[in-house]
């Protein structure tokens, strides 16, 4: 067993104890991404001197005792729509190919001065609209797992990284499953935090009310400590919350004896579930009984339009969004006649076709006569869908269900008929609408040997809660420490 | 519902997107797909709904009025595409 | 037909900027004339993943024009993205508020053609500023400087209750003035912080069918809003007499050709897709907001003039120059707290003196040198007899120069007036026996002497008698 099959709370402490150094961890790190990544393109840049002069500080601190933290020296990947200053922040898109970031988001100052080393940047579906990485302007990431697959999307890149153990964990985004879906095809451990609980400041906006930023590892425990790591308010972001987050690491092993865990009967009702998904769900439901949780079913009656409701609001942020992205102060430019041809130009050649699908429907459903019928509709439709939960959270502390609605798909399978990608979201979408946490865990494998998720989402600012619920299935199983057949490193 | 071409042109041109002949022909086909799947929202009665247009953060904190450090010129202009001293140039405006 | 037979109708955009030390959404600073683009950061430059945060001073500043406008400023109000392309717009949308603005339902008093109206404010709400594009004259690119992108701004909207151009000069003075007062804007129109619209339709006298508006830009003085306005009633009443149809458009004034021409024409009619802000939750006046903002208004103009004319008994032309510049009326108050002497007096002074010299030496009443008490001691000496009035000139210029006492300076300049009765009374002697015949002639009734006979004795004191002290003395020597 080499240093990278470590999780990241296990190197921190092999870190802390001085049995091995954050350069090595992160020379291992590098060998592996070496070795691998010229299959799975997960990264879309890799800052080695960078990385390992962080590795080195952190190394420096420990002989002084002065470890910042139990993640000193972990090193860790970013997806590629978080600002990192002096280095190409491009969001999977030719718009910001040469876009090298002025400076540093929130999350990733939180990182630094956690000690964390980053190695690299990480592919993801265009402006993290998507839901395979196929829709990055400059190469699809491929799963682990099976290498003709997708990880999902759109944190696909960070999702095939952490599985194929090219970084101990990393920090994704996530819309409207674009965390859990890719943990849940990459067997990985993904948590959305309540909206609010992690800044945005520094993150390319995808879909402003929706968008929030969230841990990506290979286990519990150590989504636990990733998360205490960003769960800070920051009031430069103004939809930030002044809460404080708890110590999440300190009730991750309590158990679920006595807690009330809710069942959509909605959401086994939607269709195209795949029966395997289906099977391993309720054998992990099952389980989750067996060690004393109480499984309530509940009724979320308005999920079935979260689809069409997401689907409205998301383009229509995403469209105001993005109109920054017009070739005067950074990014693409393409020269035209007049200023008029400059922006057309730009913008049709910077943003890829999905990216200039959802601006299209966002302009479309903002728009002079067609607001009211659409968008302030979808506005609406959402205040229902968050108080179905409301509702559901009086009687139940968790909501369970499949991740998503299929294991990994096939690398081009899906591609060119948006309405059935966007079925991937359905299981993840309802949770971005309502501004709950959400995980994505691995329960089970199908037979072709590619990992199921499991989706437990809580309470608003509970992740404490879903965590524990997360761990408590994780010790009694061994998803986790499967490994993606891609040979030894 | 099905969009025609001409309200493909008209929301391209608000969205300052320059779309090929064949770009125009695929967003009209697959956005009329997309508007027909979400019309499904006007099933829903919503006459006494309030809408949500924010996720959470019902209390924002607002900031003390302090003049902060600006970018210098090489953060501002560094990715600049084209600059005239610190300006930023684009093609000529014609009002 | 003619422009005699139409009754404008005209409400007035207001765009100003509030006076903060920082932007509205970032710390840059708000301060005019650097280097292009030195006050821009990731906020204001719409760079990705840039985050808007409220600077507080600007609700305060807003909630202050609202209640001094007499609007209801609303607990919870919605910012809204405002969606256009141009290069001085780095987001691609200006933050503002649309359906649910911070205040509503005010008015602002004016002096009306027939006396005093009050003209109806419909919405103040807050915004950003866009950058500047500079044209080069010579054809080459547009120049982008986004120094001014997030300065903070209300526009002030009002209903179309104005009825001539000349009542909307005067709306807008009113409301510049009222800026100008809370301490939120400079009034400045030519530097662009204080900045004005015009909807300006026509219709016939005697209908109540608004005709079809028109929307006049670029009015960046008093002078041009009289002429835009004037100019475009008369095209538009041309227009319908000649059987056209007025157009909804937005028409820029050229001040050179002193004429309005149509902006836009050939673009597509603007959509700019309003929705809320998801960046910014609503923004909520907290409970004792507004009436501590209230408890601070300072007093406004018009309650200001009527009090300089009621209290003060001064006449409407001299307070309303007083009134016109806040800090000159503070300074005015303040003196004749001091002086309490006859009020016109001090007025006079003011108006006189003290403008001429402020105009010549191009200073504000914040950098005067001399105090309120100095400027009292000098026009109590003048009172007294003391100083004459010409001398107090002198002395006036002096301590506006240096800031040096008053009594310092006449004394070492030698203008005061002797106080002393001896010294009155020996050069009175001594002029009545030296002129014997002039003596004899005002006993015979020949009064107009006196005045010569003062002037010698003025003369013999080289300047410095009491004029009431030598009238006395002259008087009871004369057995008067």
């Amino acid at each position: 067993m080499g240093p990278t099959d470590l999780s990241m709370l296990e190197l921190g402490r092999k870190l802390g104890s001085g049995e091995l150094s954050s350069v090595e961890a992160v020379r291992a790190c590098l060998a592996r991404v070496d070795r691998l990544d010229g299959r799975v393109k997960a990264f879309l840049r890799v800052d080695r001197e960078g990385a390992l002069a962080q590795a080195e500080a952190a190394d420096r601190r420990r002989t002084k005792g002065k470890r910042a933290g139990p993640l000193d020296g972990v090193p860790v990947g970013l997806k590629d729509l978080f600002l990192t200053e002096g280095l190409p922040t491009t969001a999977g898109s030719r718009s910001l190919e040469s876009f090298v970031a002025p400076y540093d988001g929130t999350a990733v100052k939180l990182l630094r001065a956690a000690g964390t080393p980053i190695l690299g940047k990480l592919n993801m579906d265009e402006f993290a609209m998507g839901s395979s990485t196929e829709n990055s302007a400059f190469f699809p990431t491929r799963n682990p797992w099976n290498l003709e697959t997708s990880p999902g999307g759109s944190s696909g890149g960070s999702a095939a990284a952490v599985a194929a153990r090219m970084v101990f964990g990393a920090l994704g985004t996530d819309t409207g499953g674009s965390i859990r879906q890719p943990a849940a095809l990459t067997g990985t451990v993904g948590l959305k935090p309540t909206y609010g609980r992690v800044s945005r400041f520094g993150v390319v906006a995808f879909a402003s009310s929706l968008d929030q930023v969230g841990p990506m590892t290979r286990d519990v425990p150590d989504c636990a400590a990733l998360l205490q790591t960003i769960a800070v308010y920051d009031p430069a972001d103004s939809t930030s919350a002044p809460v404080k987050a708890p110590d999440y690491l300190a009730e991750i092993e309590g158990g679920v004896k006595g807690m009330k865990l809710g069942l959509p009967r909605e959401y086994l009702e939607l269709p195209g579930m795949d029966p395997e998904v289906r099977a391993a769900v309720e054998a992990a439901t099952r389980a989750l009984e067996k060690m004393g949780a109480q499984l309530v079913p509940v009724s979320l009656p308005h999920t079935k339009y979260a689809l069409a409701t997401y689907y409205l609001i998301a383009p229509a942020e995403a469209s105001s969004n993005l109109a920054r992205y017009d070739g005067v102060r950074y990014g693409l430019r393409v020269e035209g006649k007049n200023l008029l041809a400059m922006y057309g130009r730009t913008r049709d050649q910077g943003f890829g076709l999905e990216v200039k699908r959802r601006i299209m429907l966002g302009t479309y459903a903002l728009s002079a006569g067609y607001y009211d019928a659409y968008y302030l509709k979808a506005q609406k439709v959402r205040t229902l869908i968050k108080q179905d939960f409301v509702d559901a959270f009086r009687t139940v502390d968790a909501v369970i269900s499949p991740t998503s609605p299929t294991a990994a798909f096939r690398i081009g399978e899906k591609v060119s008929d948006p309405l059935a990608m966007y079925l991937n979201d359905v299981f993840t979408l309802p949770c971005n609408l309502a501004g709950l946490p959400g995980l994505s865990l691995p329960c089970g494998l199908t037979r072709g040997n590619l990992p199921i998720g499991l989706q437990i989402l809580g309470k608003p600012w509970d992740e404490a809660r879903v965590l524990r619920i997360a761990r408590a299935f994780e010790r009694e199983h061994d998803f986790h420490r499967r490994s993606p057949p891609l040979g030894a490193a | 519902m099905s969009l025609t071409l001409e309200e493909v042109r008209h929301v391209a041109s608000l969205a300052r997107l320059s779309l090929s002949a064949e770009e125009e022909t695929l967003m009209r086909t697959q956005l009329s797909a997309i508007l027909d799947a979400v019309a499904e929202l006007s099933q829903v009665d919503t006459s006494a709904v309030e809408p949500t247009s924010h996720a959470a953060g019902e209390v924002a904190p607002w900031r003390p009025d302090e003049v902060r450090p600006s970018f210098p010129p090489e953060k501002a202009l560094g990715n600049a595409p084209a600059e005239v001293g610190t300006s930023f140039a684009v093609p000529r405006i014609i009002e | 037909m003619s422009v005699a037979d139409f009754q404008p109708v005209i409400g007035l955009e207001v765009h100003a900027q509030l006076l903060t030390r920082s932007k509205i959404f970032c710390g840059c600073s708000t301060e005019f004339g650097a280097r292009p683009n030195a006050h821009t950061c990731a906020v204001c430059l719409g760079m990705p993943g840039a985050l808007p945060v409220l600077n507080e001073k600007v609700v305060e500043y807003a909630v202050r024009v609202g209640r001094a406008l007499e609007c209801r400023i609303n607990p919870v109000s919605i910012w809204a993205r405002k969606n256009y392309f141009y290069p001085d717009l780095p987001k691609g949308y200006q933050i503002s508020q649309y359906d649910q603005p911070l205040c509503e339902h005010g008015g602002l008093e004016i002096d009306g053609e027939d006396g005093p109206r009050r003209i109806r404010i419909l919405r103040i709400h807050l915004e950003e500023d866009a950058g500047k594009n500079v044209h080069d004259p010579g054809g080459g690119d547009s120049l982008v400087d986004l120094n001014r992108s997030g300065v903070p701004l209300v526009e002030i909207v009002s209903e179309p209750d104005l009825r001539s151009s000349s009542e909307a000069a005067e709306y807008l003075k009113a409301l510049r003035d009222v800026l100008v007062y809370l301490g939120v804007n400079d009034g400045n129109l030519e530097e662009g912080s204080f900045r004005c619209d015009a909807n300006v339709s026509v219709m016939r006298k005697g209908s109540t069918q608004y005709g079809t508006r028109v929307e006049l830009k670029n009015i960046n003085s008093f002078r041009f809003v009289q002429k835009a306005i004037d100019y475009e009633i008369g095209r538009q009443v041309e227009l319908i007499e000649s059987g056209g149809k007025v157009t909804l458009e937005t028409r820029l004034f050229d001040p050179v050709r002193g004429e309005t021409r149509s902006m836009r024409s050939k673009e597509e009619a603007h959509d700019y897709r309003y929705f809320p802000e998801p960046d910014l939750p609503p923004l909520r006046i907290p409970a004792g907001f507004v009436e501590r903002i209230e408890r601070e208004l300072p007093e406004l103009p018009r309650a200001k003039l009527h009090r300089f004319t009621a209290s003060y008994g001064l006449p409407a032309y001299d307070a309303k120059i007083l009134v016109g510049d806040r800090p000159l009326a503070d300074l005015f108050e303040q003196v004749q707290a001091v002086y309490r002497g006859p009020a016109k007096k001090l007025s006079n002074w003011f108006l006189g003196e003290l403008l001429r010299l402020m105009k010549e030496e191009v200073r504000e009443v914040g950098a005067l040198r001399f105090s309120p008490a100095q400027f009292a001691a000098l026009l109590q000496m003048v009172d007294s007899g003391e100083l004459s009035n010409n001398a107090a000139k002198d002395v006036f210029a002096e301590m506006f120069r240096t800031g040096r006492d008053p009594r310092e300076i006449a004394q070492e300049k030698g203008l005061l007036q002797t106080q002393d009765t001896g010294a009155v009374g020996a050069a009175v002697d001594a002029v009545l026996a030296a002129n014997p015949g002039e003596v004899e002639k005002y006993r015979a009734g020949k009064k107009q002497v006196f005045g010569f006979l003062v002037g010698q004795v003025m003369k013999a004191m080289k300047g410095k008698g009491n004029p009431a002290l030598v009238n006395a003395a002259l008087k009871t020597k004369l057995g008067d």
